[in-house]
């Protein structure tokens, strides 16, 4: 299927590992990224905190240029915060004629109209809804036996649920889980899978964000979790780089890897831990975790990856 | 009729036990209240199960409790709703979060949430000098805060605050929207000074983690952390409140870097919301000794090439057609004018008309 792609920022600038495999693991599940290399931040909160109006006038702005991208069935992002920010701001946009008429005045200058009912799903949702579990595991070369891994989703991606379109028909709170049985891995449920990861106030209150970090990677190790997985880089970066912060602040040793969502899937699909940049992280995976033994079924990766 | 069970956690601090869970069954026509079945279990079977009501109608806010892991009011959530969220088809009922629990279903609300209520002034302090008779707004000005004033101090949204359960001392989502109820009344004559101290605050508005809890926990449609945005829009934009806790320095920083580059610069985002939105930020004291404390984590992040130099030195921007653009829509949107929010709980949708 043909995506309208925004990687975000954070995926492209401190953690370059998740859109580098993210575009690793397209092909092999069919995915046609047309990349939107036009579209601006989505403002991760910070710019409709500052002004609303401007937050919903660059998203507007994104997706639009979304809707004139040929051939695409929708709009796909790789980051829960993007999801998030961008779902708030379409929310506002579809909800009154009026004001999605004033938003669209400003684009005006350059042909661009937001038109309502996007749709904009993160690779998370779009895995399960459209691709599908049953394609999935079908596609998966190296299965994930023995890897027990914690979901982390990243807040953005889960509240409020009815925002994020979150109902009995479509549990969007569970798809982690689901992806990690798909791909042959075991769940390890712990406190903090529906947690804030901290970040947004790493700033303003470090103790208080390194605290939450350090508390959920705790909880993670306590509850036997070999590796966690996110599909939003923010949470990354203060559960992977400030990792040896948090561990300071939380008075114990963590040690613990994060994946991000492409990674744990291109694994399962046979890639190896470096085409997926694993090797990059400040927690490194490859180091943490033995492939050979927490992996059964093991093959080859070359072999996989060409099929 | 039909029957649920319900999964109460029990607790007496007096008694020397730990707390425990117990199971009644009860019956029930499946639209009735969850407070209605605990009400009737403490009848049919156990008169000492402590749970605090009164309403009955979700007006009250007496009989919050969490209901399957998620914070509500017990006499808001039917029992048939409460048994499809389940996890087993057991409804599970525990006191609410960050709060201590005084006995069973009931928390000790004045050592939390009173206690932060009463620590943002709820009350108007009256521009001089006062009228004679009653004082008269025009009704438009008014519209903003009924959003936070539609709140009946449950505490539904404390009991799950991220930041509280990691730093008790912040103020907290029923407080700060309680603050904003006055930072948006025209009548109150100490804008500057509560925003300048709740921005101040090292646990104030600047504390939030933005994890949007508080709005889903909330049973009437409050979102608190909203009104703390607010808060924070009023104090940086409005008052140019320049706090100590690098929330205004951040935020500006934020904006202005987008305008520049379209996307975001990881790197100069650290330095300047430290130091101040100016490309020398990295130099001034504060952000150097910032920098000089994440200088191993750096280190490790251009030795695992996960940062490269180049990265660093030279950011990712959109081509300059889109930057003009970006800038364009700022000036237009984000001039001197007045600021337009568009709030769906005030204006709502138009399929609901």
């Amino acid at each position: 299927m043909k995506v309208a792609y925004w990687p975000g920022c954070v995926s492209r600038g401190f953690t370059p590992e998740l859109h580098g495999s993210m575009a690793q693991i397209a092909p092999l599940l069919d995915i046609e990224l047309v990349a939107l290399d036009r579209a601006s931040c989505c403002g991760a909160g910070v710019i409709a905190e500052h002004n609303p109006e401007l937050a919903d006038t660059l998203n507007a702005r994104t997706f639009a240029l979304a809707q004139q991208a040929e051939g695409t069935a929708l709009m796909m992002n790789i980051c829960s915060t993007c999801q998030g920010s961008q779902s708030e701001c379409q929310e506002r946009l579809d909800a009154s004629a009026d004001y999605r008429a004033r938003i669209n005045a400003t684009l005006a200058d350059e042909g661009l109209t937001y038109e309502k009912g996007l749709t904009n799903k993160n690779f998370l949702w779009l895995l399960v809804e459209e691709i599908g579990l049953d394609a999935l595991r079908e596609r998966v070369r190296r299965p994930l036996t023995d890897l027990r891994v914690g979901p982390f989703y990243g807040c953005y991606i889960v509240r409020p649920a009815d925002r994020l379109g979150i109902d009995d028909a479509r549990p969007r709170e569970t798809y982690l889980g689901q992806v990690i049985e798909a791909l042959g891995g075991t769940v390890t449920d712990y406190a903090g899978t529906h947690k804030c990861c901290g970040f947004p106030i790493i700033t303003m209150n470090k103790d208080a964000s390194l605290k939450q970090a350090g508390r959920h990677l705790g909880d993670a190790i306590d509850a036997g979790a070999d590796c966690l997985v996110t599909p939003c880089p923010l949470c990354h970066l203060n559960l992977d780089l400030q990792q040896p912060l948090a561990e300071r602040t939380v008075g114990r040793d963590l040690g613990m890897p994060v994946l991000h969502l492409p990674q744990l899937v291109g694994l399962a699909l046979g890639l190896a831990p470096d085409q997926l940049g694993l090797q990059r992280h400040i927690v490194k995976p490859t180091a943490v975790i033995d492939w050979t033994t927490a992996v059964v079924g093991e093959i080859d990766s070359a072999t996989a990856a060409g099929g | 009729m039909a029957e649920f069970t319900l999964r109460l956690r029990r607790y007496d601090p007096e008694s020397g036990e730990g707390p425990f869970w117990e199971e009644h069954t009860i019956d029930l026509e499946p639209h009735r209240s969850v407070l209605e079945g605990i009400l009737q279990a403490k009848d049919r079977f156990d008169g000492s199960i402590g749970i605090r009501c009164s309403c009955r109608a979700a007006i009250c806010g007496s009989c919050g409790v969490k209901i399957n892991g998620q914070p509500d009011l017990a006499c808001h959530t039917h029992l048939e709703r409460a048994k499809r969220r389940s996890k087993d088809g057991i409804i599970e009922v525990e006191p609410m979060g960050n709060m201590p629990v005084i006995k069973d279903l009931i928390v000790d609300m004045e050592a939390v949430h009173w206690k932060k209520i009463r620590r943002v002034t709820p009350w108007l302090i009256a521009k001089q000098p006062v009228p004679e008779r009653e004082y008269i707004v025009p009704r438009e000005t008014m519209v903003d805060v009924t959003q936070s004033m539609a709140c009946i101090q449950c505490g539904a949204c404390v009991s799950d605050c991220l930041s509280m359960e990691v730093d008790p001392e912040f103020i907290g989502p029923a407080a700060l929207a309680k603050a904003y109820r006055f930072v948006g009344d025209p009548r109150d004559a100490q804008h500057r000074e509560r925003l300048e101290d709740l921005a101040e605050d090292p646990h104030g508005i600047y504390d939030c983690t933005h994890c949007f809890q508080c709005i889903s926990a909330c049973p009437k449609g409050v979102a608190p952390m909203n009104q703390i945005m607010r808060l924070r829009r009023r104090a940086g934009n409005d008052f140019h409140i320049e706090d100590r806790n690098n929330g205004e320095r951040h935020e500006r920083a934020f904006v202005s870097l987008i305008k520049r580059n379209g996307l975001l610069d990881e790197a100069e985002l650290l330095p300047r919301s430290y130091g101040g939105d100016s490309a020398l930020a990295k130099f001034k004291p504060s952000a150097a000794a910032e920098l000089a404390s994440s200088l191993p984590v750096i280190a490790r992040a251009l030795l695992r090439r996960k940062l490269t130099p180049a990265a660093v030195l030279k950011p990712h921007k959109l081509p300059r057609a889109d930057r003009d653009q970006i800038k364009r829509i700022y000036d237009e949107v984000d001039g001197p004018d007045e600021r337009v929010e568009f709030n769906i709980y005030i204006s709502g949708k138009d399929e609901d008309r």
